[in-house]
């Protein structure tokens, strides 16, 4: 062990942890899904279907198949990157799912960015002016935005800028390479909705953390060798303060990524959420379990690239790992 | 400047918007609660198939209007035998699929083949079970045998479920529909939309629109929203509660009319308490129509006392076989042994009409005793435990088929009911194919179901559209499933 270096050994532990962490979700999701009660065929075919039509479609479907073959299957598969077809709209699940993503990526980046550009310069502020009129001001405001839900909020936009002004869709998706203008006037909106409530949480983690940093004794010696609170803060304290806030953004995206669900209903998006949902609810087994896995292994990367940035901002973690 | 600067550049957006709508008056963007699973007709039941592709990328051999009767479709003509068995269809000449293929006798023959087949998916099989042979005559005739006479068969023959596909394309319908209609598919954005432009060879009367999109919206306040912002041009059923925004709203019209769901309260006849008949007639006398109409439909529904849908011909009004009265319900519950009433479940599936409905009914059972656990499922998993394992002492459905008493003839039907006189009625029915001998038949069968209190009638499912003004040839009513796009056209 000795010739890795620590850095090294650090992220090998976090990427084993990562690979045990899909292993893990994948099974849970295939055992869930199986006991699902609801039979797909006979959704798909509705009441008047007589058994036998039932019968020959979930013959089609593969559905009789037994549950380990149907799971070894699936892992299998997905190893050699062939994530199954979906059995209601009979297309691959990966290019389904890919289609998704160009919608609720860039959805995601915007609000993260707008999110961060107003939370974090906030939270500063807060801070900086801790205890003061500004202050109370800025958390009342912030508090305000956490509680307000984000698709409530997504309403109020529509009905003022896409119903009365008509200056932006109320809704819908023009794919990018139709009209990549349009698709950005589309997500607008629905970013905006998304980014305020992540703002508000964003201003207050901050603030916090900058509070809590403020107090340590290197703020004091960097005060008493002249600096302003504000230089002190800003020079030595923000750095500091960024563990925290990068465990939230973490966290933040995961949620974008898979919980927009609402976001898109508000703006009928074609998101990754509303896919999920309407696989749900149609019992198609496969694009619901092959699209979860496909979360999970976002999700679980954004955690590895969160816990390696701590590694960057903070040398102390790595080396105490090690 | 900038703020200015941000107003002009907004404000040349809005310009080019406008610009836009006036150059559309030959386009029309849908609003659809629904996204399809996928778009062939013949291979699944989900309305939101039909509300996109029937009449519009698919034809069948006859054509339902929106009045529910049989006109021609891609059979011009067509002449019955004298026993009823053997039915002739004369063919459209020039009729071609959106592929360039040439449609003739064999797609026919191979499009009922297809549903008749032992591996067939079609989800309405059992409509056209009676079909023993289909023969090709000549390109432009074919004979369709029966083995026994059917008195809907030329309507069943026009629902989506009989389009007429041909052999080069079936197998893609799901993603890539090829059909004979005035509107060939052209693109579907998952999750988004779906787009249909007019097929420039079509054989019959091009339509006024050029080009269509389905955008799927399911929540109702966005809908709203974007009916009112002017990014949808209308929608063929809105949910009640919304309409008061758009009744006094001189820039849309609300259309009202009739669809087949008959809207009941399902009960499982063949499970104690609910095989005693006074155990059924006390229930029937402890719903309160007019109150549920007003709860669950907002007053748009239509009282039945049967199952039949009120706007039908062979309709008698039965909706006072067991009026309101909270003590012939006590009385009658008293009379069957149960005089402190009884516990049960009402499984609600995911739709407005059952959950409301189902709270009014609880409170009223109430009343008299019955104590009602109400279940709320998701589609799937009703289907498979009320539908298909009769796992359900209670469920509230609305039935959508066109003329579906029959279900009452079928004792392994859902909700048990066992009467042979029914059965025997509706045998006779089924062979009949004099029109006055059937309304009679139909009548006594109605009658006898109402008086039996099989399931507790409530009422038949309004169909309320909301369009642009300028809009006109929507269809009022729904006799079937779909959204026919053939007459819609712009006015000024």
């Amino acid at each position: 062990m000795g010739v890795l270096r620590p850095m090294t050994l650090y992220i090998l532990r976090r990427i084993f942890g990562f690979l045990v962490t899909l292993l893990i979700a994948a099974a849970v999701i295939f055992l869930l899904l199986d006991l699902l009660p609801g039979d797909p065929a006979r959704f798909i075919l509705g009441i008047n279907a007589t058994p036998e039509a039932v019968a020959a479609l979930r013959l089609q479907m593969g559905l009789d198949d037994p549950a380990l073959l149907r799971f070894s299957n699936w892992l299998f598969g997905m190893l050699r990157g062939d994530f199954g077809l979906s059995q209601t709209q009979k297309l691959p699940v990966a290019g389904l799912i890919a289609e998704r993503m160009a919608v609720t990526l860039p959805l995601t980046l915007f609000a993260m960015v707008i999110s961060v550009a107003i939370g974090l310069p906030l939270g500063i502020l807060a801070a900086r002016h801790r205890g003061k009129p500004v202050d109370t001001a800025l958390m009342i405001l912030a508090q305000t935005g956490v509680a307000i839900p984000n698709f409530w909020f997504g309403m109020l936009l529509t009905l003022l800028f896409a119903v009365t002004l008509r200056w932006l869709p109320p809704g819908g998706f023009t794919p990018w390479n139709e009209d990549a203008w349009a698709s950005l006037r589309g997500l607008v909106l629905p970013s905006l909705a998304l980014a305020l409530p992540q703002a508000a949480i964003l201003a207050r983690v901050m603030r916090t953390a900058l509070v809590d940093v403020s107090s340590q004794d290197f703020i004091r010696t960097a005060r008493a060798k002249g600096m302003t609170f504000g230089e002190a803060l800003w020079r030595h304290g923000v750095r500091n303060a960024l563990l925290p806030v990068l465990t939230i953004l973490g966290l933040q995206f995961a949620f974008l990524i898979a919980g927009t669900i609402i976001v898109e209903n508000v703006f009928y998006l074609p998101g990754l959420g509303r896919l999920i949902f309407t696989a749900i609810s149609e019992r198609d087994l496969v694009l619901v379990r092959s699209a979860t896995i496909i979360l999970v292994l976002v999700v679980s990367f954004t955690m590895l690239v969160v816990d390696l940035a701590y590694g960057l901002v903070d040398p102390r973690l790595r080396e105490r790992r090690a | 400047m900038r703020v200015t600067k941000s107003f002009a550049l907004a404000s040349a957006g809005l310009l080019l918007a406008t610009g836009l709508a006036f150059a559309q008056s030959t386009e029309i963007r849908v609003g659809a609660p629904l996204e399809p699973p996928a778009l062939d007709p013949t291979a699944g039941a989900a309305e939101a198939i039909d509300v996109v592709v029937y009449q519009n990328v698919f034809e069948a051999l006859t054509r339902i209007d929106q009045n529910g009767a049989v006109q021609p479709g891609l059979a011009s003509a067509w002449t019955i035998s004298e026993d009823g068995l053997t039915y002739r269809f004369t063919l459209n000449d020039g009729v071609t699929f959106h592929d360039g293929t040439a449609f003739d006798a064999e797609d026919v023959k191979f499009t009922f083949e297809r549903i008749l087949a032992d591996d067939g998916v079609n989800a309405q099989k059992a409509l056209y079970e009676a079909i023993s042979a289909v023969t090709v005559v000549d390109p432009l005739t074919v004979d369709i045998t029966l083995s026994r006479p059917d008195g809907l068969f030329l309507f069943n023959i026009g629902r989506g479920d009989a389009v007429i596909v041909a052999p080069e394309s079936a197998a893609n319908n799901a993603t890539d529909p090829i059909g004979t209609g005035p509107f060939a598919f052209v693109q579907w954005d998952r999750g988004s939309r779906v787009i249909l432009e007019q097929y420039g060879p079509y054989w019959g009367e091009k339509p006024a629109l050029t080009k269509a999109t389905y955008v799927f919206i399911g929540d109702t306040a966005t809908m709203t929203n974007a009916l009112l912002a002017g990014d949808v041009d209308g929608t063929y059923n809105f949910a009640a509660e919304a309409l008061p925004v758009f009744d006094g709203n001189p820039q849309f019209k609300v259309l009202v009319g009739s669809t087949e769901g008959e809207t009941i309260l399902s009960t499982n006849n063949a499970k104690s308490p609910f095989d005693k008949l006074e155990v059924r007639q006390a229930m029937a006398h402890a719903i309160n129509r007019q109150e549920i109409i007003d709860g669950a439909t907002y007053g748009y529904g239509v009282p039945i006392g049967s199952h039949f849908a009120p706007h039908h011909p062979y309709y008698i009004d039965l909706t006072n076989t067991y009026p309101y009265d909270l003590d012939k319900a006590r009385e009658l519950l008293a009379e069957a042994g149960y005089p402190d009433g009884f516990s049960a479940t009402l499984k609600l599936p995911p739709v407005n009409y059952a959950r409301v409905s189902g709270q009014i009914i609880a409170s009223e059972f109430a009343k008299v005793g019955i104590k009602l656990e109400l279940i709320n499922m998701e589609w799937a998993q009703w289907l498979e435990d009320v539908f298909a394992n009769k796992d359900f002492d209670l469920t509230i459905i609305s039935h959508v088929e066109p003329f579906d008493i029959g279900i009452y003839a079928n004792p392994d039907y859902y909700f048990g009911y066992n009467n042979p006189e029914v059965q025997a009625l509706n045998e006779t029915l089924n062979a009949t194919t004099d029109e006055a001998k059937r309304k009679e038949l139909a009548q006594e069968m109605q009658t006898i179901i109402a008086k039996d209190a099989v399931n507790g009638f409530l009422f038949e499912l309004a169909q309320t559209g909301v369009w642009n003004a300028k809009l006109e040839g929507m269809w009022q009513n729904a006799p079937v499933e779909g959204v026919v796009l053939r007459d819609v056209h712009w006015v000024e």
